[in-house]
């Protein structure tokens, strides 16, 4: 996000020079990929979900049957693309399995396009699942369930099984990236904070830490953050488009004003004026 | 001197303490201010006569579960307090009442000595029935007190040999009772029975079942079921929810735990002051066989019956949860007196479940509450006003050109006028 800021900013200065398309051309996001100290189990509940990064794998191994959760944080501007590998033990019926995103208010993500359930054959040892998710916007009406800055969950488990492969030992892989939607989905407002589940209660207990010394790591329902915090919102590439637009306007004003001018003295004028 | 008094007081506290200890057993463990959020395990062993099968790597169930134990009991990490509980470890003989109530516990729910664990261990010998359900109560017993996170393991290779009491419905009365405790189950033998019953287990408390049929499994599920439970998590609080909104519990931000049976409301009362936003979402667990078809509403309505704004969820297939959420942000006033709106909020279901399923204790609740400073407001669709694309670059050139063609035409008319005059 940062490079994008600073790209844009820079492109503001040069205005004229670079042209506005170059805009566009900062959009993807750099995602490196970390993958020392990833995750390697998940949670079983909304409430134990494990937290990754964007851009992390995470891996966990579990049973055939369980419910993994996880859950990662998303930003205005992105659109989430996540991404889970399921290895399935040699011999196994055929089974269904399937990824649901849900955000930060529990309420279940549509996702835009790929296959968020698949069926793994008979004897198949992994299935791919993905989710491309919506783009997630700054803010959005409260009668809307659309995707707005904060933590996500992804629950990842198998929706249809016989019954003897109930148990079996599976493992699992999941990976968030996301793409820099940019100014195309900025809009106007935000949210006071971000949809991360039990705000309230962390600030509250911020606020009352800070005055008792009570050093005892106290388990929070989600601590997660971006790696470069929350977005204020105040930034969009909407600010570069207007301005070199306003520029343009200018010298297009200029130039028609110059065109009516014409070259010279005007012609009518009588020669001894 | 300086001896004396301290030998006195010496004496004093050990009376003292003897005094305390007689009159309220439980207090020395009570009082120790760490344990209180200490997660708490409990591996419960079946050591049934069947444990003697050798099917497991060539060795006997029981060999890889004390090998299972032994290298868990090196790996639990520091603060978490293990206890382990037998069942059907002592009695040989055949009376079915004395049998199904064999179970014992083994090794104390307290902070680890390694060694004497092990040696516990080690003493096992596979003997007798099968009694899953009086283990089950028992076990959660031992897990009484303390506000950290609570987990079974239960390891088992037979179905519960001591009807009519079934474990499956234990399991989930155990879950309503206390707050926060799961139980796992990891069984030995991949027979239907056996699976569908620990498999019930687990779903009634929201664990998960493992078929294990290698030593190392045992051993990493068991480990990783360990480990699980001390990642800290936040334990939710009891409420009890009630069919109408005058006579709701008034909750705050935080995370509640409550019951709700198929069909039935649960109302709630926030208070939400101008300029805050109340977020609230709610997840129903399927604890029991249901239905495949199922849902939920969750619904902010004002005190005279107004709704604001609805979450809806609804759901077909296999799951664990269903949940929903929503979002109601306060407009700011004007005035600064005025009072907080008590927001009703109402939690529905739309579970079923055939003929015969138990309907009390009800499904489980999990509803969180966050009231959070300002209000998000929006005056434009677009940020901040502003435009972007080649439509707006285009419709700016063009107004400029105009506007400049229109300047000189203007300012050439206005020198024309000024110089014939």
């Amino acid at each position: 996000m940062r490079i994008t800021h600073v790209l844009s900013a820079a492109l503001l200065a040069v205005g004229l020079a670079a042209g506005p398309a170059a805009a566009d051309d900062a959009s993807p996001s750099p995602s490196t990929s970390e993958d020392s100290g990833a995750p390697t189990q998940a949670g079983t509940s909304f409430r134990t979900a494990t937290e990754i990064d964007q851009g992390q794998q995470a891996t966990a191994s579990g049973s055939t049957g369980d419910y993994l959760y996880w859950s990662f944080p998303a930003d205005a501007g992105q659109r989430p693309d996540v991404r889970a590998t399921v290895k399935l033990p040699g011999s196994h019926a055929a089974q269904t399995w399937q990824i649901d995103v849900y955000d930060g208010l529990r309420r279940r993500q549509a996702c835009q396009y790929g296959a968020q359930t698949r069926t793994a054959a008979q004897g198949a040892t992994s299935v791919e699942l993905a989710c491309v998710m919506r783009t997630v916007r700054a803010w959005s009406e409260p009668w809307a369930d659309d995707p707005l800055p904060g933590t996500y969950y992804i629950r990842l488990t198998v929706v249809n099984l016989g019954s003897a492969d109930l148990g079996q030992p599976m493992s699992a892989e999941v990976r968030v990236d996301s793409e820099d939607i940019g100014g195309s989905a900025a809009v106007d407002g935000s949210l006071a904070k971000p949809l991360v589940p039990g705000i309230a209660v962390k600030s509250e207990s911020d606020d009352s830490s800070s005055s008792s010394s009570k050093s005892a790591k106290s388990a929070v329902l989600s601590s997660i953050e971006p790696d470069d915090g929350w977005s204020s919102g105040w930034w969009t590439d909407r600010w570069v488009w207007t301005g070199i637009g306003g520029v343009l306007a200018a010298l297009a004003g200029i130039g028609g004003y110059a065109l009516t001018r014409g070259t010279g003295r005007p012609s009518r004028v009588p020669p001894g004026a | 001197m300086i001896r004396t008094q301290r030998l006195a007081a010496g004496v004093c506290a050990l009376l003292a303490a003897l005094a305390s200890g007689i009159a309220f057993p439980g207090q020395a463990v009570a009082d120790e201010t760490d344990d209180q959020a200490a997660p708490k395990v409990e591996l419960v062993l079946d050591v049934s006569g069947s444990m003697r099968t050798a099917d497991i790597d060539g060795g006997t169930r029981m060999a890889a579960a004390k090998q299972a134990f032994n290298e868990v009991l090196d790996a639990t990490p520091e603060g978490v307090q293990l206890g382990i509980r037998t069942l059907g470890a002592n009695y040989h003989g055949n009376d079915r009442k004395v049998g199904c109530k064999d179970t014992a516990q083994l090794y104390p729910v307290s902070t680890l000595d390694r060694t004497e664990a092990k040696t516990a261990v080690a003493t096992l010998q596979p003997t007798g029935w099968t009694p899953i359900g009086p283990a089950l109560l028992k076990a959660a017993d031992d897990l009484q007190g303390g506000d950290g996170t609570r987990r079974i393991v239960l390891i088992s290779d037979g179905e519960d040999t001591c009807q009519p009491l079934d474990p499956c419905e234990v399991a989930r009365e155990i879950a309503a009772k206390g707050v926060g405790l799961t139980i796992d189950t990891l069984g030995l033998v991949p027979d239907a029975k056996t699976r569908d019953q620990l498999s019930c287990i687990a779903d009634a408390t929201g664990g998960t079942y493992t078929s294990v049929q290698h030593k190392e499994e045992l051993t990493d599920r068991v480990g990783q079921l360990v480990h699980r439970a001390a990642d800290p998590v936040v334990t939710p609080v009891a409420t009890e929810g009630t069919d109408q909104c005058s006579s709701a519990p008034a909750l705050k931000s935080g995370l509640y735990t409550d019951r709700e049976e198929f069909g039935q409301q649960r109302w709630y009362k926030v208070d939400v002051n101008p300029g805050q936003e109340l977020r609230a979402s709610v997840s129903v667990a399927a604890d029991r066989a249901v239905n495949p078809d199922y849902g939920v509403l969750l619904r902010a309505v004002t005190a005279t019956g107004r709704e604001i704004v609805r979450g809806e969820a609804s759901g077909t297939g296999r799951t664990d949860v269903i949940s929903t959420g929503l979002r109601y942000p306060k407009a700011e006033s004007d005035d600064e007196n005025t009072a907080a709106e008590t927001v009703c909020v109402q939690v529905t279901n739309s579970f079923s479940a055939a003929s015969g399923v138990k309907t009390s204790p009800g499904l489980p609740i999990e509803l969180t509450v966050d009231v959070v400073d300002g209000p998000s407001k929006a005056s434009d669709v677009a940020s901040f006003g502003l435009g972007r694309g080649w439509w707006l670059l285009g419709a700016l050139v063009l107004t400029g050109f105009l506007a400049g063609v229109l300047w000189g035409w203007l300012s050439r008319w206005r020198v024309a006028v000024w110089r014939t005059n």
